[in-house]
């Protein structure tokens, strides 16, 4: 087969040609972003948070009328109504292990601070790790499913209480493998000392924990996504959350308990729609963005693809009627339907070849510019790659029933007028 | 002659219904991934105070240095003892300080269980400032920020279910253990973005349900309901201690309505900052802003990049839509070249034969647009999958997107139609007559 009547022919439709190959190299340069940007969404979207996600929720409510936080005489009381709504809960049939907590994974509520090898090292400064805390008692590991990979949990004395706005000493933490790694390289984190948020009074590493991601889940909190620490302290305000774990299956059960339950204790609080809710909904919540731009990613991909392949069949339709007389001629002269075949197949591949060149250009030119206005990174050329394949096969499959009418031309329509 | 054109176009569409119904799908999915998207853009980056949005400012000052500002800006609010002194020099016409409060109503009447209250801490001018429009009664007067006042201001929701909707001026409530009496209820009110208090919200926060005298809140020690940002190590341990320190938890509002007035301000806001420098509580040279609201809304990115990315996606699919229609129209227009020879031996002019393959061309225009008007009807109850529910909402097929889709849609077709329908007014009647 010569390339040179084909050739020929395209230079006699060069608008089609043109077309055709620009609809190519665009649909390249989109979907190739497209799917890449599908693709992290989705390993954002899968990241494990470090809990055992099933047969957990989480209780948020607000106590009305309640004394303040800023008097010593108010903490207590605050401490004592929490008491109360703990023991409740602990109860509560179904439910394995309470534990308060002042937020969870994925809430995007959090309490950020800083780790420091040094006592009264300023917030802020370059040589201390940002960190996320959550304020808990001894139930924590049990009712997030945590993983102690080193050191020992939480005893029941070692909780302390305090005011929400207070800042009293935080003699041990629990804190996450990441950040055991980050503050010490060469291991052996558990009964190392560290300084809190600039203080001078040290607390000491008590335990490691396999994995536990911060509450924020939106890009600003990515540079200390795993940094985690967990102080064994309930904190006393006019609010408090409760992270809740039940037996399998007792889940709904339980959730629909809890309201009740808590206006039983006292009644001068305030709990809504949104006060109970399991984490699976947490997590959709946190995901909702990354997965709805999968899905219209994915949607567009699909639309696309089909637009640019039923383009390809229109445009090859048309040059196949436009040249049913010549197909004639040539079939009389001794071409094979193969040959037919073959041409229109050849045809269509040199003009998404060109497409798809420019089509990396653009894919390219696309992903710089994405990168300079949004957060992405560079698209890995095996993106690029699969891209033109599937480019390539595409316009293939769609040249091929065009193509099959082409090589059905009967040689007898060389004599007949077109 | 539109007319016959018209009948032309439509009898010629019937006749490929296969390459008709592809380009009348490009041009209607093309036409609603952009309006789908648009819808929510457009809510999103609107202006929420169109009157008046450059007369009123945020202004900045920068109590924390070149050490621990945000890479050289300013924090995004105010600590207690630059807004208090901003508020004393009254430089501007008028000017608010705002901070959210949450707050419960304690049961009472025929209601047994509390019931939650956010809203904001304010002075007089937030009403008269960002012209909130009210059902019953008014703001209060700056008599009362002076008094302290427990007066409030309730939202027509919160009026309806403490009140019944009832004009509610005078009367009083409890709200955590104090009594504040009604001086004005609003109508609905909640500009979208949250100009006014992007330091706490994202700006597609829910209604507020009350505004509170900020003195008021100030005499009962009320925290910030939303953020607050300190610098340094904290060592604050009462209220004194808390309103003293670098935390910044107050946004500030001024109007100013000429650019003489916002220089002199801006020259007001520097002397501030050297004079407190001088004063040695600022360790640096002045660093101050003034920012008007579209100016505020851009440097805290209101605008989620969920809706530009999908914005600029369906753009970008859209055109791959008209390229494909560009190829098929030229498809179709050539394969009439015999009809045109004939048309033109007879006397058909080349203008006509161009106008008669425009108007096909917008007729297929406006079968995309019908298509692409019922996909955006159902793309946009849709956008919820893609965007939170409290910006989802906002994206409304209303009169002027369906005006859009139509204008958009016939438009871009007859644009991408030019080409076509210029190689179909110069085919050659001879040429043609003679091949077939």
């Amino acid at each position: 087969m010569k390339l040179h009547p084909i050739l020929a022919a395209l230079r006699k439709h060069k608008a089609g040609t043109v077309l055709i190959s620009l609809q190519i190299a665009l649909t390249l340069a989109i979907v190739c972003n497209a799917i890449f940007i599908i693709g992290q969404r989705i390993e954002r979207v899968n990241r494990p948070t470090g809990l055992d996600e099933s047969n957990l929720f989480l209780v948020t409510q607000q106590w009305v009328g309640a004394p303040s936080a800023d008097t010593a005489d108010g903490v207590e009381k605050l401490d004592a109504m929490q008491r109360e709504d703990l023991a409740a809960l602990r109860n509560l049939p179904g439910v394995t292990s309470v534990a308060p907590i002042n937020s969870l994974p994925l809430l995007n509520s959090s309490w950020t601070g800083s780790m420091s090898h040094d006592p009264g090292a300023k917030l802020g400064g370059n040589d201390n790790t940002r960190t996320a805390y959550y304020f808990t008692d001894d139930q924590a590991l049990d009712t997030l499913g945590l993983k102690l990979v080193a050191g020992r949990a939480f005893t029941a004395g070692d909780v302390q209480h305090q005011g929400f706005r207070d800042q009293p000493p935080r003699p041990i933490a629990i804190i996450t493998k990441a950040l055991a790694d980050k503050l010490f390289p060469n291991g052996g984190a558990v009964g190392k000392v560290i300084y809190s948020d600039g203080s001078n009074a040290p607390t000491t590493i008590i335990g490691v924990v396999e994995r536990m991601q911060t509450p924020a889940s939106g890009s600003w909190g990515n540079d200390f996504a795993w940094y985690s620490t967990l102080i064994p302290t309930r904190l006393d305000a006019n609010f408090a959350r409760y992270a809740v774990r039940t037996r399998p299956g007792q889940l709904d059960t339980a959730m629909r308990a809890v309201t009740p339950l808590l206006y039983k204790v006292n009644p001068l609080r305030v709990l809504d729609d949104d006060s109970v809710r399991p984490f699976s909904e947490i997590r959709a919540k946190a995901y909702r963005a990354d997965v709805g731009m999968a899905i219209l990613m994915g949607v567009i991909c699909l639309i696309l693809v089909a637009v640019t392949a039923a383009g390809i069949v229109g445009l090859t339709s048309f040059w196949v009627g436009q040249r049913h007389r010549q197909i004639g001629v040539r079939r009389a002269l001794g071409a094979r339907k193969i040959d037919i075949l073959h041409y229109f197949q050849i045809e269509n591949l040199l003009i998404a070849g060109i497409g798809v060149l420019l089509g990396i250009a653009l894919a390219i030119a696309l992903n710089l510019w994405l990168m300079t206005r949004y957060e992405m990174t560079r698209l890995p050329v095996s993106y690029v790659l699969v891209g033109v394949l599937a480019m390539l096969v595409i316009g293939q499959a769609a040249v091929f029933v065009p193509a099959r009418r082409a090589s059905n031309v009967p040689p007898v329509s060389a004599t007949r007028a077109a | 002659m539109f007319a016959y054109y018209l009948q032309l176009g439509l009898r010629s569409l019937r006749r490929n219904p296969a390459l008709t119904a592809l380009m009348v799908m490009a041009i209607g999915f093309g036409v609603a991934a952009s309006m789908i998207t648009y819808s929510v853009f457009r809510a999103v980056s609107g202006n929420p105070i169109p009157g008046k949005s450059a007369q009123l400012f945020t202004p900045q000052v920068d109590g924390w240095g070149p050490q621990q500002n945000l890479k050289g800006e300013p924090a995004e609010a105010l600590a207690y003892i630059d807004a208090m002194a901003l508020m004393r020099a009254h430089e501007a016409k008028r000017q608010t300080l705002l901070y959210p409060v949450q707050l419960s109503v304690m049961p009472g009447g025929n209601r047994d269980l509390p019931l939650n209250a956010n809203g904001y801490a304010v002075t007089a001018d937030f009403f008269t400032m960002f012209e909130v429009p009210f059902r019953f009664g008014s703001g209060w007067s700056a008599q009362d920020d002076d008094a302290r006042a427990s007066a409030v201001v309730i939202s027509g929701e919160l009026n309806r279910k403490l009140f019944g909707g009832a004009n509610s001026v005078g009367r009083t409530f409890n709200l955590g253990g104090h009594d504040y009496h009604v001086v004005g209820v609003t109508s609905h009110w909640n500009p979208r973005p949250r100009f006014y208090d992007l330091f706490s919200t994202s700006g597609f926060a829910d209604e507020p349900d009350i505004y509170m005298v900020f003195n008021r809140a100030l005499d009962l020690q009320m925290r910030s309901g939303g953020r607050n940002s300190c610098r340094g190590s904290i060592t604050y341990t009462s209220w004194q201690g808390y309103l003293q320190s670098n935390c910044v938890w107050i946004t500030p509002w001024v109007e100013l309505d000429s650019a003489a007035e916002v220089a002199a301000y801006r020259r007001f806001l520097t002397n501030y900052a050297a004079d407190q420098q001088r004063a040695g509580r600022f360790g640096w040279a002045a660093n101050v802003r003034l920012r008007d609201v579209m100016q505020w809304l851009e440097y805290e990115h209101v605008v989620p990049p969920e809706s530009r990315i999908s914005l600029a996606v369906a753009l970008g699919f859209f055109l791959i839509c008209l390229v494909n229609t560009i190829g098929l129209l030229l498809a179709k227009f050539m394969r009439r070249a015999g009809e045109i020879g004939v048309r033109r031996a007879l006397g058909a002019t080349r203008r006509e034969i161009y106008t008669q393959y425009l108007v096909e061309a917008a007729t297929v225009g406006l079968a995309g647009g019908v298509l692409g008007l019922l996909l955006t009807a159902a793309g946009v109850s849709g956008v919820g999958i893609l965007f939170q529910p409290e910006i989802a909402r906002l994206a409304r097929l209303d009169l002027s997107l369906v005006g859009l889709t139509f204008v958009v849609a016939i438009i871009a077709t007859v644009l991408a139609a030019f080409y076509p329908a210029w190689r179909a007014a110069h085919v050659q009647p001879a040429w043609q007559l003679k091949s077939s």
